[in-house]
C-alpha cells in the first residue's frame, strides 16, 4: 500500500484522547529526551487481541511502557501498533524490542496496540504520529528506531533495579536471554525484577547496540509468534469474534457503482426464520439475523429497487477504448520530465513502441471483510482487522454520531489485506457502525461480506493503459523514453487529496516508472486521470504493479534490439541505483544467468527488477511454454531490504509477493459489462493454486547494514514482467502486452 | 429443527434449519471457529472438515446430511498425521495471515491418511482445492513432506 508523508491532517482526523482503557495498572512515563519518543500517555495494562499473555503475579506489578510490558510471570509482551495480516509484524517488531532488551525469544509475546495517536501513529505517514495505520510496507522501517529505543529503555530500567537491589554498579551487570547477572553470583529473571524496574526513573539516554552485537535480529529461523495459533485454528480473526447477544448482518449493495437505494420491500426477508431486522444504511440495506446463514437467506429474499441514475454504466471494453484514446491526447499532466526527449528521439537509431492494458484486480484477501460493532449511548467499540485505525475511528464516529475519541478499536489479526482493509472511507467499518446505529445499539452486530460481496464490491487495483516509446542510440543505449499512463487516481476525491497530490499528480499512479528507476537521460512521463465511477484502491505494491510490468518488458525488448544481454543492458543503466544493481547481480549469479539448459523450444529465462517501498528486488524466472500455456518452473529472487530483521519472514514475504503477482499474471481480472462486475467468486476470479506455484523458489537476501525497508509489497512487481520476458525468451515470438497472459491471443497480435 | 451432530467425538444438540451448511452450524452455533469461511461455494477449501475421515467442504454440506456421521474439525484433529502436520507447519513457519491454514491442514491430514508418502504431484493434486492468498504453497508442500517423513509408512496399503 502506498503512502507519502502527510504533513498536516488537522481537520481531517481526530485528536485522540485515551479515555476508555482499563486502568488496572499503568505507569506514567516522561518524554525520552533526544529521541522524540513520547512515553507520556496512560497505557492499558491489558489491551485487546493479539497473542497476549496475562499479567498475573501475586501483588506484583509489571513494568509497563508504551511498547513493552514485562510481567512478574516473566513474559515480555511487545505492543504492536501495526496490523498483523500475515506479513509478520508481530514477530518482526517483537524481535526488535527483544534484541535491545536481551530477552529470550521464548518469553516474547505480541499484543495489538489500541487505536491511539500520536502514541501509536505511523511515523512514515507523519513524523508527529497523527495517523495510525499500516501500509506502504512501512511497519518495520517506521518502528525501527522507536522500538530499539523502547527495548533499550526497558532494559536499562531492569538493570537499574538489579543494581539497586544487589548494590553493585549498573555497568557490571550482564543481561542475556532474559536473565540479569553479576560476577558476584547474583542472578534474576526479568519477571523477578519487573516490579522493581517499574519504580525506576525512565532513563533519558540509552545506548543502542551496535549491529554486530545482534543475536535475535538476523537470526535465520526465528519462530514466528503466531505459527502455533495459526496451525491449530486458534487464531482469532474478526469473523471469529463472538459477543453475548451478537447478531450477524449482511448488506445488499447496489449492483452498479454509484447506485443508491430507491426503495425496498423487507416483507419476505423478515419472514425468513432467524432474521431480526432489516434496516437501510447509507450504502445499502442491511439484513440482520441470528446467524450468518439466516442473514444470507434473508438478503436473498429482500427486494430492493435501486436508483442508478448516477451509477457508472460503462463496461471495461468501453473504458479500455477510452483509455487508449486518452493515451493519445496531448493534454495529459506531466509527472516527470528530464532532458530533451524530442532531441533524444531525433538522434535515435531505433525506436520501440508498445502499448499495454492492465485490468482491474480485486485484492480478495482470504478472510472476507468483517467487523463487529457494539454501540452504547456514549461509546462505540469496533473489532476488526483494522489497517487504518485513526481513519477508521473517525469514520465510525461519524457513522454513529459520536466523537472519534468515543470510538475504540480492538484490532485483531486480519486474514490477509493486501491493501484492502485500508480505505479512506473505511467502507466495511463504516457499514457495521451504521448498522449498529440503525438498530439502536440493541445488540452487538457483526457484519460479514460474502465472497461475492468482496469480488463485486469495488476498491480494485485501477485499470490502466500505458503507451510507451523508447529510443536507442547507435551504440545501443536508451537515449529517450516516453511513457504515457492512463489510470484512475487512488487519492483524488478522498480526504487525502489535498495532502498527498502534488501539482495535480497522484504519485501512486505514476510511481515506479522507467525514468525513476533507470538512468535515462531524456524522459517524459505523463498521466491522465480518467473520470470513472468504479472505486479503486491501493493493491499490493500499488503503482508498481503496473509500471514495473510495462517498463521491464520494454527494457528487455530494447536490450534485444540493441543486441545486448538483458542483465548487462540493465546494469549499464543502474549506475545511480546501486541497490537495484546489487540485487540484479546477486540474482543473476545465484540463478547462473545465461545457462538455462534446453533454452528455446518452449523453455525460457527472463529477468525483471523493481525498487519499491525502499527495497530493491530482482527475479530471474524459468518457464516452460507448451500449447500456449505457461508454467513457471523456477524463481530466483534477490532482495535488498536493509537489515533483514527476521530473514525467514523476509523470504516468506518474497515467496508470497511472487505468488500474489503470479496469480494476477496468470488469472487476475475484474471486468464489467454495462457497469456490472462479471466475476462473483473464485470460479470466475481465479487465483493461484498450489499446482501453479513454482516448484523451485529461492530467495537471497543482500547483506546490508542499512536500516530496514519494506518487504510486504516489493516481491510482487517484478514477477509478471520477468515471466513475460521468459516467455519471449522461450522463442515463442510472443510479446506480452496484456495481463492476465493470453498467449494464444498475443501470438495473433 | 432439533438435530444432533457428532463433532470431535462429542454429541452436540442444534436447533437450526436442516439446510444450514455445516460451516455455519459449527461457527455460529457451536462456537467452533477454527473452520473458516472463504467462498461458500466449495471453491477455496477454507471450510474443510473431516466427515467420517473424508475431507469435506462444510460450506456446501447441509447439517441434515451429516447427522450420525463423525465430524472432525481442526479443534479436534488428533491423528498422528494431524499432529505431525501441525508440528511441521510451526517448524517451517508456514502460516502468514493463517486464515486458510485450518483448511490446508485438514486437507493435508486426509491426504496423509490415504497416502503416507505423497510426491509433489500428489500433494498438488490433493491440495489444489485449498486456496492460500498469501501463497504459502511452497512451504505447505515442504511441510507435508516433512510431516510425512516423521510418520511410519502404513503397511496395509494395497
Ligand atoms: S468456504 Fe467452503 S470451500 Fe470455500
Ligand atoms: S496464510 Fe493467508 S491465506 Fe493462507
Amino acid at each position: 500500500m502506498y503512502f507519502r508523508r502527510i504533513e498536516n491532517l488537522s481537520g481531517v482526523l481526530p485528536a485522540f484522547e485515551p479515555t476508555a482503557f482499563t486502568r488496572r495498572t499503568f505507569l506514567k512515563l516522561t518524554t525520552l529526551a533526544g529521541t522524540g519518543l513520547t512515553l507520556g500517555a496512560v497505557l492499558p495494562a491489558c489491551s485487546s487481541g493479539g497473542s497476549s499473555s496475562g499479567t498475573s503475579g501475586a501483588g506484583a506489578e509489571p513494568l509497563v511502557t508504551p511498547f513493552v510490558r514485562i510481567a512478574p510471570d516473566n513474559t515480555v509482551t511487545v505492543i504492536v501498533k501495526h496490523l498483523e495480516a500475515g506479513q509478520g509484524v508481530w514477530t518482526g517488531l517483537a524481535a526488535v524490542v527483544a534484541e535491545e532488551l536481551d530477552a529470550a525469544w521464548s518469553q516474547i509475546r505480541a499484543e495489538n496496540a489500541p487505536a491511539q495517536v500520536p502514541q501509536y501513529g505511523n511515523l512514515a505517514f507523519d513524523p508527529k504520529g497523527s495517523v495510525q495505520g499500516t501500509g506502504g510496507s512501512t511497519a518495520m522501517s517506521n518502528s525501527w528506531d522507536q522500538l530499539r529505543q523502547a527495548g533499550a529503555t526497558a532494559r536499562a530500567m531492569l538493570v537499574a533495579a538489579a543494581a539497586e537491589q544487589w548494590n553493585v554498579p549498573a555497568a557490571e551487570i550482564q543481561v542475556q536471554d532474559g536473565v540479569l547477572s553479576h560476577a558476584s553470583g547474583k542472578r534474576a529473571t526479568f519477571g523477578e525484577l519487573a516490579s522493581a524496574a517499574a519504580r525506576q526513573p525512565v532513563p533519558t539516554n540509552v545506548t543502542l547496540k551496535d549491529p554486530s552485537q545482534f543475536t535475535l535480529i538476523g537470526r535465520d529461523k526465528l519462530p514466528r509468534l503466531d505459527s502455533h495459533a495459526k496451525s491449530t485454528g486458534r487464531q482469532q480473526f474478526a469473523i471469529d469474534v463472538m459477543l453475548p447477544g451478537m447478531m450477524t448482518a449482511v448488506v445488499a449493495r447496489p449492483p452498479r457503482f454509484g447506485g443508491k437505494v430507491q426503495s425496498f420491500d423487507a416483507t419476505a426477508a423478515k419472514a425468513v426464520p432467524g432474521v431480526v431486522d432489516v434496516v437501510q444504511i447509507p450504502r445499502g440495506v442491511a439484513v440482520v439475523a441470528r446467524d450468518t446463514w439466516s442473514a444470507r437467506k434473508g438478503r436473498d429474499a429482500l427486494k430492493v429497487t435501486w436508483d442508478e441514475s448516477t451509477a457508472e454504466q460503462r463496461g471495461t471494453p468501453e473504458l479500455m477504448a477510452e483509455y487508449k484514446r486518452l493515451a493519445r491526447q496531448s493534454d495529459a499532466l506531466t509527472a516527470l520530465k528530464r532532458g530533451d526527449v524530442a532531441a533524444g528521439f531525433r538522434r535515435a537509431a531505433k525506436v520501440i513502441e508498445a502499448e499495454f492494458g492492465l485490468p482491474y484486480l480485486a485484492h480478495a484477501p482470504m478472510e472476507p471483510l468483517t467487523a463487529v460493532c457494539r454501540l452504547d449511548a456514549d461509546r462505540c467499540e469496533i473489532w476488526a482487522g483494522a489497517q487504518f485505525h485513526t481513519v477508521d475511528q473517525a469514520n465510525a464516529a461519524q457513522a454513529v454520531g459520536l466523537k472519534p475519541e468515543q470510538v475504540s478499536i480492538h484490532t485483531v489479526a486480519a486474514g490477509g489485506t493486501f491493501g484492502r482493509r485500508a480505505t479512506p472511507d473505511s467502507d466495511y467499518i463504516s457499514e457495521v457502525a451504521s448498522i449498529a446505529k440503525a438498530t439502536g445499539g440493541k445488540y452487538p452486530v457483526r457484519l460479514i461480506w460474502t465472497r461475492e460481496d468482496d469480488i463485486t464490491g469495488g476498491r480494485y487495483r485501477p485499470l490502466s493503459y500505458h503507451r510507451i516509446r523508447a529510443a536507442l542510440s547507435r551504440d545501443g543505449k536508451v537515449i529517450a523514453y516516453e511513457q504515457r499512463l492512463v489510470g484512475q487516481s487512488l487519492i483524488a476525491g478522498t480526504p487525502f487529496e489535498a495532502m498527498m497530490m502534488k501539482d495535480g499528480i497522484d504519485p501512486a499512479a505514476v510511481e515506479g516508472n522507467a525514468a525513476e528507476q533507470y538512468d535515462i537521460p531524456n524522459a517524459l512521463v505523463t498521466w491522465t486521470n480518467p473520470k470513472v465511477g468504479v472505486p479503486v484502491l491501493w493493491w499490493r505494491s500499488v503503482g508498481h504493479t503496473h509500471t514495473a510490468f510495462s517498463k521491464e518488458i520494454v527494457i528487455d525488448e530494447l536490450a534485444e534490439a540493441a543486441g545486448k544481454d538483458p542483465v548487462e543492458f540493465r546494469l549499464a543503466m543502474l549506475e545511480h541505483h546501486p541497490r537495484l544493481a546489487g540485487v540484479l547481480k546477486l540474482a543473476a549469479e545465484k540463478a547462473e544467468w545465461g545457462k538455462l539448459p534446453g533454452s528455446g523450444n518452449g523453455r525460457g529465462r527472463g529477468v525483471a527488477v523493481q525498487e519499491s517501498f525502499g527495497s530493491a528486488v530482482a527475479q530471474v524466472v524459468d518457464v516452460t511454454v507448451k500449447d500456449d500455456r505457461v508454467t513457471v518452473d523456477r524463481v530466483v529472487c534477490a532482495v535488498d531490504c536493509g537489515i533483514a530483521v527476521t530473514p525467514d519472514v523476509v523470504r516468506a514475504q518474497m515467496e508470497s509477493g511472487i505468488g500474489y503477482g503470479l496469480a494476477a499474471a496468470l488469472h487476475g481480472k475484474i471486468t464489467l459489462t454495462e457497469g456490472r462486475v462479471d466475476q462473483t467468486n473464485f470460479h470466475q476470479y481465479e487465483v493461484l493454486r498450489i499446482h501453479e506455484m513454482p516448484r523451485h523458489i529461492e530467495v537471497h537476501i543482500a547483506p546490508s547494514t542499512n536500516p530496514p525497508t519494506g518487504v510486504g509489497e516489493p516481491g510482487t512487481p517484478p514477477i509478471a514482467p520477468a515471466v513475460a520476458n521468459a516467455i519471449r525468451a522461450a522463442a515463442t515470438g510472443i510479446k506480452v502486452r496484456k495481463l492476465p497472459f493470453d498467449l494464444a491471443e498475443a501470438r495473433k497480435a | 429443527m432439533a438435530l444432533t451432530l457428532s463433532v470431535n467425538g462429542q454429541p452436540r444438540e442444534l436447533d437450526v434449519d436442516p439446510q444450514m451448511p455445516l460451516l455455519w452450524a459449527l461457527r455460529d452455533h457451536l462456537q467452533l471457529t477454527g473452520t473458516k469461511f472463504g467462498c461458500g461455494m466449495a471453491l477455496c477449501g477454507a471450510c474443510t472438515v473431516h466427515v467420517d475421515g473424508q475431507p469435506t467442504r462444510s460450506c456446501v454440506t447441509p447439517v441434515s446430511a451429516v447427522q450420525g456421521k463423525n465430524i472432525t474439525t481442526i479443534e479436534g484433529l488428533a491423528t498422528p498425521a494431524g499432529k505431525a502436520l501441525q508440528n511441521a507447519w510451526v517448524e517451517l513457519n508456514v502460516p502468514q495471515c493463517g486464515y486458510c491454514q485450518s483448511g490446508q491442514i485438514m486437507s493435508a491430514a486426509a491426504l496423509l491418511a490415504d497416502n503416507p508418502r505423497p510426491s509433489d504431484e500428489e500433494i498438488d493434486a490433493a491440495m489444489s482445492g485449498n486456496i492460500c492468498r498469501c501463497a504459502t504453497y511452497a512451504r505447505i508442500r515442504a511441510a507435508i513432506h516433512q510431516a510425512a517423513d516423521t510418520l511410519p509408512v502404513a503397511v496395509t496399503k494395497g
